[in-house]
């Protein structure tokens, strides 16, 4: 359970870019989050809402879009969904296949800021 | 008047401050030309023992060195001492997990260029240290024969951020009915073309083969080192 260090980052660094473009608070956190990034969605939230408490970001939303898994198949040769992520295979043709392209984002994507 | 908010792009990496720092830390290893390789697993998996046999066997040859972490207790830097190799413990607290900056800090006031292999064990857990990156040039994943076939299904994370598979206990395999081919199955699955190893600390079996790919990352990574320069 390591949702909490993680929500606190995210505090920070939402916190950071919102002074530095001199606004006053921020209602909303884009969040990308890769099933490969070890961190739990539910957790997350869960655990974000608590950290904001006492903060200038008390009363935001975290609003997370998942990103699949996305593999560049040595087959296909192309950039495929895989089974899932117990079987990294091409969901089209079924190769295994190593090189994930996507999956471990854990990435702020944009932010919502008050005026 | 209330306005509409302000949205701005930002595209940037939660975890950008251990990554930066990890980065760096794997920049200082490629330089002093040691080769830091990293342990996770399950508590109880054997990674101690493992490290133990690790440090014993390669210290006669290499100069080598481990840090290790744990919630509480020194009893691991303790046990890894005997093998002579230099040991340090780093002390969590309640952090389930290592982060660069404590592999930064415990590494303050030693000499990397007087090191050939520097052994990172982690906390005891599948579930959070696959999110930090620890500057490692390889991270091994351990399996113990005891933990049951499924493990790397229930953990694919933690099994994917790894570059290498080392099943543990092997001594064990035929009194817990340890079904390798399935385990060997699973690992692969979820990390398609990983490396596994399959040994036991106790015993020695498979240890020389496991440390011959260690010694032979050593040379690749220095010689990579060598024409970056």
């Amino acid at each position: 359970m390591h949702e909490l260090s993680i929500a606190m980052s995210i505090i920070d660094l939402a916190r950071e870019e919102a002074e530095s473009r001199g606004a006053p608070g921020v209602d909303v956190v884009h969040l990308k989050l890769g099933p490969l990034s070890g961190v739990v969605k539910e957790a997350l939230l869960f655990s974000y809402e608590i950290a904001c408490q006492l903060t200038p970001l008390e009363g935001s939303t975290l609003l997370i879009e998942e990103a699949p898994i996305i593999v560049n198949c040595p087959t296909c040769q192309e950039p495929r969904h895989v089974q899932s992520v117990q079987s990294l295979c091409c969901a089209e043709c079924g190769t295994p296949t190593p090189e994930i392209l996507q999956g471990r984002e854990l990435v702020v994507t944009a932010l919502e800021l008050r005026q | 008047m209330i306005q509409e908010p302000r949205l701005v792009e930002v595209r940037k990496n939660v975890l950008k401050r251990n990554d930066v720092l990890a980065r760096a830390l794997r920049e200082r290893f490629r330089e002093a030309g040691v080769l830091a390789v990293s342990l996770v697993s399950s508590p109880g998996s054997g990674k101690t023992a493992f490290l133990e046999k690790t440090l014993t066997l390669l210290h006669s040859r290499y100069r080598v060195a481990a840090l290790v972490g744990d919630l509480a207790t020194e009893n691991d830097a303790a046990r890894l001492a005997r093998s002579q190799a230099p040991v340090k413990q780093i002390i969590t607290g309640t952090v389930c997990h290592l982060e660069a900056t404590m592999v930064q800090n415990a590494l303050e006031g030693w000499d990397l260029r007087s090191l050939d292999f520097l052994f990172i064990e982690n906390v005891g857990n599948l579930v959070c240290p696959s999110s930090y990156d620890l500057g490692e040039d390889l991270r091994l994943v351990l399996l113990s024969v005891t933990e049951g076939e499924d493990k790397p299904l229930k953990y694919p994370t933690i099994f994917n951020s790894a570059d290498v598979a080392v099943i543990t206990k092997s001594d064990l395999a035929t009194a817990v009915e340890f079904d390798e081919a399935a385990a060997r199955r699973n690992i692969l699955a979820v990390r398609p073309a990983m490396q596994v190893f399959k040994l036991s600390a106790k015993t020695g079996d498979g240890m020389t083969e496991y440390l011959e790919f260690l010694e032979s990352r050593r040379i690749r990574s220095r010689a990579v080192a060598e024409i970056g320069k």
